[in-house]
Formats: C-alpha cells, sequence, structure tokens
C-alpha cells in the first residue's frame, strides 16, 4: 500500500480541477479554425477534453501551474528515493560503496528539490499541489537493475520536463531558479545511464545525436547531420546534440503510471 | 498586393514554407496580429520578416542581447569542440576507454555550432580555428598551468587526467554560461531559441557528468566504469555534481588551480535569482536558506542539489584564459 508524502502535518488543498475554465487548446482552437474537417475537430477536441476526467489534478496555469507541475515532479523523484532506501538492494550496499554515495545524495537532492518549491510556491502566495500519493508497485526495490531502470527513467523525464517547460515560464527569475535544478537532474540521469550501460549518457533517445562531417582544413562551420530531422513544434525533435525536451501533458501521461488514484495529474495549459 | 494569396502561392512553389516558420502555431498568431495592426505600407516590413523566418536569416529578427548570448555560446562551444577534436587526433592521449565518450562529445558540440550557425545565420562570426585558442591556460603564452593537457603521458597527464580535468572545466562553464544566458532568450519572440538553449544546457551538464565519473575512474584505477567512489575534497575524484567549490576544482600540475574561477561566483553575486551569480556553493534560493529546511539538509548536500549561473563578463574572463592572440584579434571571447 502506498503511503502519503512527505509527512508533513498541514494539509494542502488542491488545485481544483477547472474544465469550465480550461481555455481552449490552441491546438484544438485551429482545427475548429480549419472548418473543413469540423466533424474530426470535435472528436479530437472531445479526447482531449478526457485529460481532465474527474480524479485528475491539473497543474494550473501560468507560471503557478509549472512550479507545481515541478513541484509535482519533485514529490514523485524524492518519494521514489526515499523508497530506494528502504528497500532491499540499498540496505545490501556497503557502506562506503559508490552506490550508497550515490543513492544518498540522490535522495538529498530531491528532497531538497520539493521542500524548495513548496516553500517558494509558499512565499509566492499559491496553494501548493497537495501531497501526492506515488505508486511504484511496479518496481521491485530489491534488484539492482529494477532500481536503476526506474532511476534512469524519473531522471532522464525530469530533465525533458524542466526544458519543456522553460518555454512557459514568464518570470525570469523562475526561469533561472529552473535551470539550476534541469543541470543537477542531467548529471544524475547521465550518471545513472553510465553505470547501467557505459558511455549511454547522451545517447540517442535523450540526445538527437549528431554526426559532423570534419573538413580535413579545420575550418569547421556546422557540417553534418542529426540523427533525427529537428523539428522543434510541440513535442517534435530538437535541434542537433540537442536534450528531446518535452511538453508537460507527454510528461504527465508517463509520471501518471507512478501515482495512485487520485494524485494522477493533467496539465491542461500547456499543451 | 494579396498577402494571403501570396502565402498560398508560396506553399504550392515550396510546400515545406509553412514548416519552414518556426513555429507553425505561431504564423497564425503573426498572421492575426498582421491583420489587425499592419498597415499596406508596412506589408513589405511583414513580409521580410517572413522570408527571414522561412530562410534562416533569422539574424536580422533577433535583438542585440539575444544576438550576444547566442555568440558567447558559439564561442564557447569551439572552444569545446576543437579540445575535444584536436584529443581524438593525438594517439596516445586518451585511454581507449574513453574514445567513444569524447567522439561522442566532441559530436554534440559540433551539434551545437551547427544549431548556434543557423539561428545566428548572417551574424555569425566567421568559424574560429583551433589555432584560435590556448589549451594551456596560459592566455596566448602557450605555457599555460594546462599545457601538459595534450601531451600524452606528461607530468600530470597519465591517462589524460589533465584533459579531462580541463574538459570538466569547460563543460561546466558551459552549463553555468547557458544558464546565465537563458533568461536573455526569454522572450516571447525566441521562445524556440530559449528551449533549445535549453536542450544544449543540459547535454553540457550531462557530459560534465561523465568527465567527473571519469577523473573518480582515474583515482580509483577502474577506467570504463561509472562506479568509483567520490573522495573529499572532490577536486581530484569529484562527485558527478558540484560539491560545495569542488575545493576550486582540478589542480595543475604546477599546485594551481586554474578552475577556481568556473566554481566562483559571478558579478553581481546577490540579487534576484536571474541577475545573481553566486559561487557554486550557494545555500539560498530565492531568499530561502535551504539549510534550514531540514536538519539532514548539508550545505554541501544543498549546493549539490543547484548549479548556478554565470555572468558574461565572468565567462569571458574564464574563456580568455584559453583564447590565443590569433583568437584574440578576432574579438573572440572580447
Amino acid at each position: 500500500m502506498p503511503t502519503p508524502f512527505p509527512s508533513e502535518p498541514q494539509l494542502h488543498e488542491a488545485e481544483p480541477d477547472q474544465p469550465l475554465y480550461a481555455p481552449i487548446k490552441r491546438r484544438s482552437f485551429f482545427m475548429y479554425a480549419g472548418a473543413t474537417a469540423g466533424a474530426t475537430a470535435l472528436v479530437l477536441a472531445g479526447c482531449s477534453k478526457s485529460d481532465s476526467s474527474p480524479g485528475t489534478i491539473d497543474v494550473g496555469s501560468g507560471d503557478a501551474g509549472i512550479l507545481n507541475y515541478a513541484y509535482a515532479l519533485e514529490q514523485l523523484e524524492a518519494a521514489f528515493y526515499a523508497q530506494i532506501k528502504t528497500g532491499a538492494y540499498y540496505t545490501g550496499l556497503g557502506a562506503t560503496s559508490a552506490e550508497k554515495q550515490i543513492f544518498d545524495d540522490l535522495a538529498l537532492h530531491e528532497a531538497i528539490h520539493r521542500d524548495f518549491l513548496r516553500a517558494a510556491l509558499r512565499a509566492n502566495s499559491i496553494t501548493p499541489l497537495k501531497d501526492l500519493t506515488p505508486d511504484f508497485s511496479s518496481i521491485n526495490f530489491g534488484d539492482r537493475s529494477q532500481v536503476l531502470a526506474a532511476a534512469q527513467t524519473f531522471e532522464d523525464t525530469g530533465v525533458a520536463a524542466y526544458n519543456g517547460a522553460g518555454r512557459f515560464l514568464t518570470s525570469n527569475a523562475n526561469l533561472a531558479l529552473a535551470g539550476k535544478i534541469v543541470s543537477v537532474e542531467a548529471r544524475h540521469a547521465a550518471l545513472i545511464r553510465d553505470l547501467r550501460s557505459y558511455n549511454s549518457f547522451v545517447a540517442s533517445d535523450v540526445v538527437n545525436t549528431f554526426t559532423p562531417t570534419i573538413p580535413a582544413t579545420g575550418v569547421y562551420s556546422g557540417e553534418g547531420n542529426p540523427n533525427t530531422t529537428p523539428n522543434t513544434q510541440g513535442n517534435g525533435n530538437p535541434g542537433p546534440g540537442q536534450e528531446r525536451s518535452k511538453r508537460p501533458p507527454q510528461i504527465l501521461q508517463a509520471v501518471n503510471n507512478f501515482l495512485a488514484n487520485g494524485s494522477k495529474l493533467s496539465a491542461n495549459s500547456f499543451a | 498586393m494579396n498577402f494571403f494569396q501570396l502565402l498560398t502561392d508560396l506553399e504550392q512553389a515550396d510546400p515545406e514554407f509553412l514548416d519552414r516558420i518556426n513555429p507553425r502555431r505561431r504564423v497564425f498568431q503573426y498572421l492575426g496580429n498582421a491583420g489587425q495592426k499592419v498597415t499596406a505600407a508596412a506589408v513589405p516590413a511583414v513580409l521580410a520578416s517572413f522570408f527571414n523566418r522561412a530562410y534562416g536569416q533569422t539574424s536580422s529578427t533577433l535583438t542585440a542581447p539575444v544576438q550576444a548570448v547566442l555568440t558567447l555560446a558559439l564561442q564557447l562551444e569551439y572552444l569545446e569542440f576543437h579540445f575535444y577534436n584536436t584529443g581524438l587526433g593525438i594517439a596516445g592521449l586518451l585511454p581507449s576507454q574513453e574514445t567513444p565518450a569524447i567522439t561522442t562529445i566532441r559530436n554534440d558540440e559540433a551539434g551545437h555550432i551547427k544549431a548556434l550557425r543557423d539561428v545566428l545565420g548572417s551574424a555569425a562570426p566567421a568559424p574560429y580555428l583551433v589555432t584560435d585558442f590556448d589549451y594551456s591556460g596560459g592566455s596566448g603564452s602557450g605555457t599555460g598551468p594546462m599545457q601538459n593537457a595534450l601531451i600524452p603521458g606528461a607530468p600530470g597527464n597519465a591517462n589524460g587526467a589533465l584533459y579531462f580535468a580541463a574538459g570538466q572545466a569547460f563543460s561546466d562553464t558551459g552549463q553555468r554560461a547557458y544558464k546565465g544566458g537563458a533568461p536573455t532568450l526569454n522572450t516571447a519572440a525566441t521562445k524556440d531559441i530559449l528551449e533549445a538553449a535549453l536542450n544544449i544546457h543540459s547535454v553540457e551538464a550531462r557530459h560534465n557528468s561523465h568527465f567527473r565519473s571519469v577523473r573518480r575512474a582515474l583515482v580509483a584505477n577502474s577506467l570504463g566504469s561509472a562506479g568509483a567512489v567520490a573522495v573529499s575534497p572532490y577536486d581530484a575524484a569529484p562527485k558527478s555534481w558540484i560539491s560545495l567549490v569542488d575545493n576550486n576544482g582540478p589542480t595543475a600540475p604546477d599546485g594551481s588551480k586554474p578552475a577556481t574561477k568556473v566554481y566562483g561566483a559571478g558579478s553581481p553575486a546577490t540579487g534576484t535569482p536571474d541577475a545573481s551569480y553566486p559561487a557554486e556553493n550557494n545555500v539560498s534560493q530565492a531568499g530561502v536558506d535551504l539549510t534550514t529546511l531540514n536538519s539532514t539538509y548539508s550545505a554541501a548536500a544543498v549546493s549539490e542539489a543547484f548549479d548556478e549561473p554565470l555572468d558574461p563578463a565572468t565567462v569571458k574572463s574564464i574563456a580568455l584564459l584559453f583564447t590565443s592572440n590569433a583568437g584574440k584579434a578576432k574579438g573572440l571571447f572580447q
């Protein structure tokens, strides 16, 4: 049975789901505007509406929405590492082993991120998202390979999420704070990847890798090809040598697999 | 002039026309604004802007501050690119276990160069050459404290130890520089450029994490594994993240600390998060001393959990140590 976290006594009010006030997503709007495929547009708009079905908590809109989105992700990461520390894989590690050192640090970093974001939300008079209840039932915390695989998923997801959310921030102070966190998530992700498979720290599933053609003269002005065609629209491919950022709804689709019913999230303002 | 007919004709002549204007959805916002505000006399200017967006000469639409951030980023990418590319070409410099990683990192930097040159368009400087840099860290003397980094087996450089130390310092400078530049890129017209910069920024951090793992492995004699322990005070065998100031970073063979400024404070050191550049041992974020939130949150742990931005002037002062007289004559990092 998953337990709520963090074990703080204060009650947090959930951001209410507000389907009536939710702005029509731009994509849907253009489907309407396109008009020639009106029937299709109606069907698709109906589908997108189900994102905010009863039981999901929308992170909200604007900078407050992105901060709460980040807070949700950090809650999940912090809970994940806290649970690792109670599992047989971690408790079996030697006291001076590298992996104990690493997971001790990761657990601290993510708990610090979580608590910082909660404090920052309150300082800005934004109601923090409620304490989410994770569901890690798909992970065997006694098995090293499963723990590392899940850690990689959470860290890679965190990097893609912050990178894809930055554009929605209006406040440069908030953008700067997100930037301070995301590079640490990237450090985590790269290390976990290298632990699982050496030299996978920037593999092509997370980075649009690039094959340069370097002239013998050494005068290099960008010749070469990325392994997938760059297309930065929506959730498309990034430019050459760049991380594959993802928009909040795409991130939450994956993240919701690790959240219990009643804690599942939507981000309808950030398509 | 029938503006909309022109667009239609263009799309027929060049089916990718609308896709070239990036992002697609902004076209409609743009048209909406145009419909409200644009007079007949202004239509040619609007069209010129469209063509610039569509066919790559984007520099004319970039503001001077945005151009400055992207140009500094490009210069830093060349600093890194030539360092890795040169290292790969020196027989016996790199342990065989690390050739694939340095190749990948070099290729990523090449991709960053392409991305930045594309967005700068005609405003991009001429390509910088390896001779524009002084990888000794001697500001053009060629005899700086890192001069052994490209000499196989030279003192301090067994298994490329000094080379990896330099790579760590360069990529940390890069990630701090991108972090410092991000707020300047956060304008309504440059959100795609911002996202691209963030997507480069995290790749620099991933590179840095790997360099740090390699340096731990060198100390533990376990090359080819990321699982070596970090050893306090983390200047020689660092964690994959910056702990306080990592004891001012790697030590050069002459005993100096050439990366001290890489982990130190920029200017100003205090202020709002988007306009202050504290040292990497900073424990306060947005006015909150995070060590006060929980008794287990040590200053080291808090400092590790956040990387700090650097301002352009400080970044340039670091990079100028690695700039040759030829590079300075081209205005590199000036």
